[in-house]
């Protein structure tokens, strides 16, 4: 037994970490915004789309839903080079994050797209606006209002999931952990630093999805 | 060129393999569950320390990666001197977080009750305890069901990172069969339809719960994702 936590030898090591939780902010970041645009897009198809497109998001959704991140990681990194997509470990990481992030974000926008009352949709209607607008701005805009907590508790998830991208050898801070612990062979230290780091991640990106959130949906309902 | 090629062998490799990710599984319902019902019925008890010590251990481990937990106690075990084993570390791992979030999902459902219910057990003089256990959680699980079941899936899918500390289930199986045969869309493909047959009816099961129980429902309990930074969103 080790007589005591020494993390003197990984705290000089403090640039790699550092690096590391900049390219994790970067792989949730993007996989947050291309995720959110699949989500928009497969919600509004789902519900306003031909049975045709309608059919295969359905699909999509629950294929993603009900198979792990890993798994769907996996799939991206090795199958895609075989058809010609040659992708760095980032690259295929934020294509599997954001794959992964659009089922979700179908279903949860989707939900949101069914609680708006038929009566305000009839209301815009009535008031002569065309189907484009009462889409985007009777429905898509207080249905994305109505799941919005939803909506960021799954971006947290997604930040958190970013943690397995090192599986593929991205450089993200679970990947930088794996190696200081190499380095360092203090692996309980390493990895009590990274869950002190994520910790203080998520509770900052809960804080600016809230803060986020007032500023988007200031007005009263 | 490959070693050879993804046959009967290889789907029977991962088949087999599959055992293991449902005994995961069943640990970490059956752990998580139990310390689930613990940590809810701390979180609405009457001693605060108490309440403090069980939502800062929910906050951890809903606030951190599931995989760096794996990471701690794998490699934690060492620094405290046992052999680190992946089946213990796994174990104990699913089963604290499985633990944080059924005790989210219990404690909502219990809260869920009605105040009268309590009111009416204490003037009967009834303690916590026999309160909790008689009347609010007898009443309380038709509402913890639908998000119980829909966790379910939630774990099995979780149990794929168990292949990154070097156990051997479904999804550790699968990089080994991939790198022999090198057909990963063959391999992932196979192994992404073994999972979504454990999850899609576990999934179905929690959906026809939820519309089954809602009309009778007062407030819907949802499966906490995360510390939600909107105290009380649903």
């Amino acid at each position: 037994m080790q007589t005591a936590l020494q993390f003197g030898p990984i705290l000089i090591h403090l640039d790699l970490l550092l690096r590391g939780l900049a390219k994790s902010i970067q792989l949730a970041a993007l996989s947050i915004l291309f995720g959110t645009a699949i989500g928009i897009l497969g919600a509004v198809g789902r519900s306003f789309g031909p049975r045709f497109l309608s059919w295969p998001i359905a699909w999509y959704v629950e294929l993603i839903r009900n198979t792990p991140l890993l798994i769907q990681l996996y799939f991206v990194f090795f199958s895609l080079p075989l058809f010609g997509f040659k992708l760095s470990s980032n690259t295929a990481a934020v294509v599997a994050l954001s794959i992964h992030l659009g089922a979700y974000a179908t279903e949860i926008l989707r939900a949101g797209i069914e609680s708006i009352p038929e009566g305000q949709i009839e209301a815009a209607k009535s008031l002569g606006l065309g189907r484009y607008r009462i889409i985007r701005h009777v429905i898509l805009v207080p249905a994305a209002r109505a799941v919005y907590p939803s909506l960021s508790a799954q971006f947290i998830l997604q930040i958190m999931g970013t943690s397995i991208v090192g599986a593929i050898a991205a450089e993200e801070l679970t990947a930088v952990a794996n190696n200081l612990v190499m380095q360092t062979f203090r692996s309980f230290e390493v990895y009590i630093i990274i869950a002190v780091i994520y910790f203080v991640l998520v509770q900052a990106a809960s804080l600016l999805f809230a803060g986020i959130g007032k500023l988007m949906f200031r007005w009263k309902v | 060129m490959s070693l050879r090629d993804f046959g009967p062998n290889e789907l029977m490799f991962l088949l087999l393999a599959t055992r293991w990710t449902i005994l995961l599984a069943l640990i970490a319902f059956a752990g998580g569950g139990l310390i689930g019902l613990v940590v809810a019925a701390i979180r609405v008890a009457p001693a605060r320390p108490l309440r403090w010590l069980a939502a800062g251990y929910i906050q951890f481990f809903m606030g951190t990666p599931i995989l760096i937990q794996l990471f701690m106690a794998y490699y934690g075990s060492s620094f405290l001197g046992y052999r680190p084993d992946p089946w213990v570390a796994a174990a104990v791992t699913f089963s604290l977080n499985g633990g944080a979030f059924f005790g989210e999902i219990f404690r909502g459902a219990i809260e869920a009750i009605p105040k009268g219910q309590w009111e009416a057990a204490t003037a009967l003089g009834f303690r916590f305890t026999r309160t909790l256990r008689l009347v609010i959680i007898p009443q309380a699980v038709r509402l913890m069901l639908p998000p119980t079941v829909g966790f379910m899936v939630q774990i099995v899918k979780t149990t794929s990172i168990a292949s990154l500390i070097g156990l051997t289930e479904l999804a550790r199986a699968a990089t080994q069969v991939n790198t022999v045969t090198f057909q990963p869309v063959m391999v992932f493909g196979t192994v992404s339809l073994i999972y979504f047959a454990l999850c899609w009816p576990l999934s179905l099961y929690a959906g026809y719960l939820e519309r089954r129980f809602a009309p009778g429902m007062t407030r819907k309990v949802e499966a906490p994702l995360v510390m939600s930074p909107f105290p009380s969103s649903s």
